[in-house]
């Protein structure tokens, strides 16, 4: 008892009280730990930041295109799985894999299949070439192609999970419902629409809610794929940005750090509001 | 060993912030439980008897009171310390440990010289579930078997330790029928064997008549009536324990009592003396509104007899019919119909209109209608 | 009618067979590359699918030319310290808030969950300062101590010792057992199968633990996996070696994999239980 308050004490309220300071404290310097007043500037700062927009468009991009392709994905697999009889835990377990390895690890695989080095264009250009494109690079080479290769690695990190959770949920939904609907010959599209989708939808805004919180936070998968400068890959993300500010070549900024930690807070718990308002609407209970 | 409750109360604290009533759970108990009985605490949910068993166990502490086994004040001491077996309503079996480990649990808490090896465990464990019958279950787990196997290893658990106490809450409660009778038989024989002070929980009157030395029925945290189940079902102290105990349950009508009459609606249905002894005082009966508490096997069929009541319909029973009927004094009083048992060789033509009885006087029960108690005749 | 549904079917193995693909290509290919050598590897302008001529010298190179030994081993202390630590702080916290009866329980456990709100992100900051004040960096207490307890599972937990009847707690009690052993023989193998999950889930986020571990340490001599691999990435083996680089993200990969091969009903029984993103 006592030591998880205490754990807890230091751990994860003190410092969100700290980060409210640090953020408002002016030119704090982390080595000698002095500020010179309190204010707005380092928000200010942080948004005229070129490298901190950069790493905002680039979350939103990773936001907006991996939530609802993962999504839409799982649900079709999850629909595909559950209507098959046979191997369907055979496919489920392989399906999940990509949950407990290492992103980091895995990520460098990635790069080296898109990777265009003096010896190889890579597997996934020979692909492009076999098919009659022109091979690109997509670690080093144009914004686009790094921002497909990203959304493409996130997606195959984040999917597992909500494969597995939707899964379950199609599993759950009571095989009668089903069964009366045949009885008065709906049809397959129908049962859909009407019968599982309803039944499900809070599993899937479950799914999307708690998909765009862990999106916005995209870190990792970008060290993976692009190394750990990512502003000067152009890929960096808002968490990067936070942690870059902090410590590494560019770190000693706490009040940086702060701030822009404090405006990703900012924009998850409004987005977050919004989904639960939208589900609120239209979420069957 | 006897069991002594002098003055025990519980009150419980409001839970609710608004509304600071507190619960009055158990409210001055003060019996003798006689050391070798079977004793059933009776009473409808939620009247406090489980809180009563929880308090005698050591569970709970009273607010008031003492409690007593033997000579010894054991209100003090913690459960483990008053040699106590306790058998849950839900059995309360670990889910996790075999039947053997359930019932070695209690063994494994001793300390000191009182520490035993893992053989004398096993032996005592044996033992107990000798007693239960059991002993080829050991190596199950609990939900691989019946309630009424689960039962006895509850019973088993609780007496390894050889407690001076038996105690066992709404015991028969998760049985079906069959093995609620089956089992009942089974607690009662234990108990002979044993000879082990044994108090038990119930809510149904039934169960606690058929097998106990001695009941004690009790409403809203306050003892009722104590005594053996027959003395207790012939002559109820107030309307309550008349009601609560006997099925078919008796038939309550409304009444009065005029110039050493008893009336039901117009008809005067039994002599009564001009006094009576009511808790323990002497009054006077004469223009007394009262109840009359009539017992179903209390009617004779008789074509003259003074009760009238409008003839439903007859139920055969076999060895007995039952004569189901409804009268306007008894409506008046709650009982929905009236029900009479009398012997099958009466012959009731179904399509009469009326049905007429006179009382049997001892099957009658007269009770005061502002405090519902028992009017007792002692000429009678 | 009975055609139709054939075709269905067909096509929704085949679909799946492709998803089931593109998921284990990755791995596949890391094996593959990871036993040719560095010469054929880069000789292969057309990667070929097979290996012609196996080698283990990857393997060997991996954990010679750069320490994995080592961060092999740093990555077994965290997790077995951070993952035994937590346990222990997890199972008593959930005890008191499933069983002890003090003032201000409810209020302390609305705070707890309200704890669950904040961004972890945010959280992060301030211990990297704290830690670094406290001069931990490069040390395991300053990995360790900022994630041995975690408000998720502490609420999981209590809610599943909640669920244990409150009579066999007192059927413990007449027998005189003591709260901590009511605890240890009764309340956690009751709770078995929930403490496996979490002991596996933090298991897992342990042995992949990035961001943290990169903050805090910067001596080779403290890195885990995860740190390890990428400075791999960034400085690589001299040069470029990829086949040398796939070797070790078969290393890093296999324990896990072999975990959940294992236990995979268990970790994803867990994980949909749970409802959580590791």
């Amino acid at each position: 008892m006592l030591p998880a308050i205490l754990f807890l004490g230091v751990f994860m309220v003190y410092p969100l009280i700290d980060v409210l300071i640090y953020s408002v404290e002016e030119n704090y310097n982390f080595a000698s730990q002095v500020y010179s007043g309190y204010g707005l500037f380092n928000y200010s700062y942080v948004l005229h930041d070129t490298y901190f927009v950069q790493a905002l468009k680039n979350t939103f991009i990773i936001v907006i295109i991996t939530v609802p392709i993962s999504t839409g994905l799982a649900l079709l697999i999850s629909l595909g799985l559950s209507s098959i009889g046979r191997i369907q835990s055979l496919f489920q377990t392989v399906y999940f894999l990509p949950y407990v390895t290492n992103t980091l690890a895995v990520g460098l695989v990635f790069m080296v299949l898109f990777k265009k080095t003096a010896y190889s264009d890579g597997l996934i250009n020979l692909l492009i070439n076999a098919f009659g494109g022109k091979s690109i690079d997509f670690i080093d080479g144009p914004y686009w192609a790094k921002i497909m290769v990203m959304c493409i690695y996130t997606i195959w990190v984040v999917i597992p999970f909500k494969i597995l959770i939707l899964t379950s949920a199609l599993a759950s939904v009571n095989e009668e419902y089903y069964k009366a609907a045949r009885v008065d010959g709906t049809s397959p599209f129908r049962i859909f629409v009407r019968i599982t989708l309803p039944m499900i939808s809070p599993t899937i805004f479950y799914l999307i809610i708690t998909g765009f919180i862990g999106a916005f936070k995209a870190y990792s998968d970008e060290v993976a794929l692009f190394g750990t400068d990512l502003n000067s890959a152009g890929m960096n993300t808002i968490v990067g940005y936070v942690y870059d500010m902090l410590y590494g070549n560019s770190g000693g900024y706490p009040s940086y750090a702060s701030a822009a930690a404090l405006i990703l807070f900012a924009i998850v718990f409004t987005i977050t509001v919004i989904n639960l308002l939208i589900s609120r609407k239209t979420v069957t209970q | 060993m006897k069991v002594v409750l002098r003055e025990l109360t519980k009150i419980f604290p409001s839970r609710d912030k608004k509304d600071k009533t507190e619960v009055v759970a158990v409210d001055n108990f003060d019996i003798e439980i006689p050391d070798g009985k079977l004793v059933g605490l009776l009473g409808p949910s939620g009247c406090g008897k489980s809180t009563a068993l929880n308090l005698i166990c050591g569970l709970e502490k009273p607010t008031r009171g003492r409690i007593f086994f033997g000579d010894e004040d054991v209100t003090d001491l913690p459960p483990e310390q008053r040699g106590v077996g306790m058998v849950f309503q839900n059995y309360a079996l670990f889910p996790h440990m075999t039947v053997e480990q359930n019932i070695t649990f209690p063994l494994g808490n001793l300390k000191g010289d009182k520490k035993l090896s893992k053989e004398e465990m096993k032996a005592k464990a044996l033992e107990a579930a000798g007693l239960v019958q059991i002993e080829n279950l050991m190596s199950r787990k609990p939900k691989e078997m019946s309630g009424g196997q689960q039962q006895r290893v509850a019973i088993a658990r609780a007496l390894v330790k050889r407690p001076k106490i038996l105690l066992l809450d709404e015991p028969l409660s998760n049985l079906d029928a069959r093995l609620r009778l089956q089992t009942r038989e089974e607690i009662r024989r234990i108990q002979r064997e044993t000879g082990i002070t044994t108090i038990f929980v119930t809510h149904d009157q039934e169960e606690a008549m058929s097998i106990s030395d001695m009941i004690v029925v009790m409403k809203a945290g306050r003892i009722h009536q104590v005594g053996k189940p027959q003395e207790v079902y012939d002559k109820p102290v107030n309307l309550f324990v008349a009601k609560f105990l006997g099925t078919p349950a008796i038939n309550v009508f409304k009444g009065r009592i005029d110039k050493g009459g008893l009336y039901i609606g117009d008809e005067k249905v039994l002599d009564v003396p001009d006094t009576a002894l009511m808790n323990g005082e002497d009054v006077q009966t004469d223009g007394r509104e009262v109840y009359a508490g009539i017992r179903p096997e209390g009617f004779i069929l008789d074509e003259n007899g003074p009760l009238t009541c409008r003839l439903d319909r007859v139920e055969v029973m076999g060895r007995d019919i039952s004569v189901v009927s409804f009268h306007d004094a008894a409506t008046n009083a709650g009982t929905v119909c009236v029900r009479s048992i009398i012997s099958a060789e009466n012959d009731i033509d179904e399509n009469e209109d009326t049905v007429r009885f006179s009382l049997k006087p001892a099957k009658t029960h007269i009770f005061d209608a502002e405090s519902e108690c028992v009017l007792q005749f002692t000429g009678k | 009618m009975k055609n139709v549904r054939k075709i269905k079917t067909t096509i929704t193995y085949i679909l799946l067979s492709i998803w089931a693909l593109i998921v284990l290509f990755p791995f596949y290919w890391m094996l593959l590359t990871s036993i040719k050598s560095y010469a054929s590897y880069n000789g292969e302008y057309v990667p070929k699918f097979y290996a012609e001529h196996p080698t283990f010298e990857n393997y060997v190179n991996a954990f010679t030319a750069v320490p994995l030994g080592r961060y092999f081993l740093n990555t077994l202390i965290f997790t077995l310290v951070t993952t035994g630590l937590m346990m222990v702080v997890i199972i008593l916290s959930a005890y008191a808030f499933a069983r002890i009866d003090f003032k201000g329980r409810a209020a302390l456990f609305a705070f707890f969950l309200a704890l669950m709100m904040i961004p972890n992100e945010l959280v992060i900051i301030t211990n990297f300062v704290t830690i670094t004040n406290l001069n931990m960096r490069n040390t395991f207490l300053g990995l360790i101590l900022p994630s041995v307890t975690s408000v998720f599972y502490i609420y999981l937990l209590k809610e599943n010792f909640e669920m244990i009847p409150e009579e066999l707690y007192k059927a413990a009690k007449v027998d005189g057992t003591s709260d901590i052993k009511y605890l240890i023989k009764v309340m956690i193998p009751i709770s078995q199968p929930t403490i496996v999950t979490i002991i596996i889930l933090k298991v897992i986020e342990c042995w992949n633990a990035y961001v943290w571990p990169r903050l805090i340490t910067d001596d080779e001599n403290y890195f885990l996996v995860s740190n390890g691999i990428q400075s791999i990435r960034e400085n690589g083996f001299g040069r470029e070696n990829i086949p040398a680089m796939m070797a070790a993200v078969v290393a890093i990969s296999v324990p896990l994999i072999i975990l959940f091969l294992i236990f995979h009903k268990k970790i994803m029984a867990g994980v949909s239980r749970g409802g959580i993103k590791g």
